[in-house]
């Protein structure tokens, strides 16, 4: 039976007579979770950015028709050349192959689909942009505008203007900001385009599209699909991509796979597309966890050390406990107690200290040109670092209390007070 | 008469420097309500003794039996149950928890023994000291009291859990006539009216007359 008042009556004493060490262990743990968790929000807040910045317009799958030749070329299907070799020169890709035949019931079947949280098509073409008598090239992109916002976050690309604007304005356009600044175009102004096959028509400028990267905001513009359809003088069913947004991304090679066996098409999953985004994220991980455990042993150590020098000086005292007919358990809960007590406070302390670092990261202005949403430097409030952080705090204190107050359990006070 | 504390063939070593045999064949008996003195010259043992018989020192060769039960071999947790609560303990140098005061020093081994309320062990500890004319220092921290009050709160705190035997290493080395005579007629009075049985090293050969019986100790050997 453990007389939990008396002994923590007694760590309570022992932990405020020696308010110093007591202060100097519970803030050495302090330190270590708080340092822990300032770094982790933030490094885990960039690697999310970083990420989100590929993943917030990428499509998880990408569906297109390849422009390549085909396969099987006429003369294979031909049986009496069948054991023959027949050597074919110049094979060039069949006409009209941009266009995803039935786009709008595959459109329909994958939105029906489970694990997608939609697909939406959209219309890529090349066009020149005119600007008094220069032609630039460029492409233009048929979207739905509100789809798009709410699926790819085409939104925060718009730093003037809206996906709204675009989707009410019949013959509107979204600039890409360097053709903007190039033709020193602004919202409000037309803009006459010209088609490959030379048709002009002019276009209402309803907002300026940012994506940070210059050699895309240099060519790329948004209009409405039915603006493209008409442009292209195509018919309503015209749409040469389908872009899918998952709701697990770790579906994406597997669901991609399926795609195109199911409907001959080409489908590129979002790692496939982008294999060097997976291998920053996953160097970046790496380093904030090997960050973050160093950071934590260090801490642990401190508290070890601390802890360590505390329950030496209380030997004395074991002794004269022992003596008076405390028992091994009892002394060593007492300092078990201790040790818990200082990871606690300390912890706790650690805990608001590293949520009010982050927040003061949170709020430190962090402008660049390359992401138009990012206002401050970006930091990770997630509950689970703190849950890690105080159980880490807990977990390192009861082991350095733990092997030093196993020693005070074991000794003979005699030993003790002899060595007197 | 009802024997409190019987030692049989004690001996004991200390393996360094060298191997010394302490003690040497320790064979006595102590009866309730008995106060015995011990006496003999100093390195002769007595505090090695006493350790022993307190059960703090279980590195022994021998038998010791506490209400006629054997205690040798006993487990430390058992060991420390009988030091709460059959045992009170005087050390040669006064042994206090410094950082807590008078009173809660007093107060401990009761609050372990948790067989008495809060109030009960507080009035307890506080009669105790009153006992000792040191009432007034109850809530002085322990560290901020003379040798001879910390002497006196260390009796004190033996006395707290009224056990059956006290053992004192020259509990009154350090006090003056008059206080070192009144803590002889307390244990006399303890001895006679409440039964207590006492076990006292002392070098004050006044103080030994007056006790029931004398045990003298020479080179590690009990010779009278
Ligand atoms: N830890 C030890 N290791 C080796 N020898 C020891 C140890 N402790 C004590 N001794 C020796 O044992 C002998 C007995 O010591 P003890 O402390 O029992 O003497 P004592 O009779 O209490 O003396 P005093 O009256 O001065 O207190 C002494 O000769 C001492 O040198
Ligand atoms: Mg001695």
């Amino acid at each position: 039976m453990v007389n939990w008042p008396v002994i923590l009556s007694i760590a309570k004493t022992h932990l405020f007579s020696k308010i110093k060490q007591t202060a100097t262990a519970a803030l050495g743990v302090t330190f270590g979770i708080g340092a822990y968790i300032t770094l982790v929000s933030f490094m885990t807040g960039m690697n999310k950015m970083l990420d989100d910045l590929i993943l917030n317009q990428t499509p998880h799958i990408h569906i297109y028709n390849e422009i390549e030749p085909s396969k099987e070329q006429p003369i294979t299907l031909y049986d009496q050349f069948e054991n023959s070799v027949n050597i074919i020169h110049s094979i060039k890709p069949k006409l009209g192959q941009k266009k995803i035949h039935n786009a709008l019931p595959i459109i329909k079947y994958l939105n029906e689909n489970k694990k997608i949280k939609g697909a939406i098509p959209q219309i890529k073409t090349q066009i020149f942009y005119i600007s008094g008598n220069i032609e630039i090239g460029g492409n233009l992109t048929g979207i739905n505008p509100i789809e798009e916002a709410k699926l790819f976050n085409i939104g925060d690309y718009i730093i003037e203007g809206s996906p709204e604007a675009l989707h009410n304005t019949d013959n509107g356009i979204l600039l890409g900001a360097g053709l903007a600044k190039k033709m020193s175009l602004s919202v409000g102004d037309r803009v006459q385009i010209s088609t490959i096959k030379g048709a002009v028509f002019p276009l209402k400028i309803v907002g300026i599209y940012q994506s940070g990267i210059s050699d895309i905001d240099d060519i790329q513009s948004f209009a409405n699909i039915k603006t493209v359809q008409k442009i292209m003088g195509e018919a309503e069913n015209y749409i040469t991509d389908i872009n899918v947004k998952l709701f697990d991304i770790n579906y994406a090679l597997p669901l991609s796979k399926k795609i195109e066996q199911q409907f001959d098409l080409k489908a590129i999953d979002v790692n496939t597309a982008n294999a060097q985004f997976e291998t920053g994220t996953t160097i970046r991980n790496i380093i904030t966890y090997a960050v973050s455990i160093t950071l934590l042993i260090v801490a642990g150590f401190g508290i070890y050390n601390i802890l360590n020098m505390l329950i030496y000086e209380k030997m004395n005292d074991i002794a004269i406990l022992k003596a008076t007919g405390f028992s091994g358990e009892d002394v060593q809960l007492i300092f078990m107690s201790m040790a818990v007590l200082i990871g606690l406070i300390g912890g706790l302390l650690g805990l608001i200290v590293g949520f009010g670092l982050s927040h003061i990261i949170d709020n430190v202005p962090f402008k660049t040109q390359a992401l138009p949403t990012i206002e401050t430097f970006p930091v990770n409030f997630n509950a689970w670092f703190y849950l890690i952080g105080i159980s880490f705090a807990m977990i390192s204190t009861f082991l350095a209390g733990y092997l030093p107050s196993n020693k005070a359990k074991k000794i003979d006070p005699v030993h003790i007070i002899r060595g007197q | 008469m009802k024997t409190i504390l019987e030692a049989k063939n004690i001996n004991k070593f200390f393996e360094k420097p060298v191997k010394f045999h302490v003690l040497k064949n320790i064979n006595f008996k102590i009866n309730k309500g008995e106060f015995v003195s011990i006496m003999g010259k100093s390195g002769c043992g007595k505090s090695t003794l006493l350790y022993i018989l307190s059960t703090m020192d279980t590195e022994y060769e021998g038998e010791l039996l506490l209400n006629n039960e054997l205690i040798t071999n006993q487990t430390r947790k058992q060991l420390s149950y009988i030091r709460n609560k059959h045992i009170g303990f005087v050390f040669q140098f006064h042994y206090l928890l410094s950082d807590f005061t008078v009173l809660e020093n007093v107060m401990l081994p009761a609050k372990k023994l948790a067989e008495k309320s809060h109030k009960e062990i507080k009035d307890d500890a506080m009669q105790k000291l009153t006992m000792l004319n040191i009432g007034h220092l109850a809530n002085k921290r322990a560290s901020r009291i003379s040798g001879g009050e910390k002497q006196r709160v260390a009796i004190a705190r033996a006395l707290i859990n009224n056990p059956s035997i006290i053992m004192g290493d020259e509990p009154t080395g350090n006090l003056d006539t008059q206080n070192s005579e009144n803590v002889f007629n307390i244990f006399k009075e303890l001895s006679t009216q409440h039964g207590l049985s006492l076990l006292v090293v002392t070098h004050d050969e006044d103080f030994a007359k007056k006790t029931d019986r004398i045990i003298q100790m020479e080179d590690g050997r009990i010779i009278s």
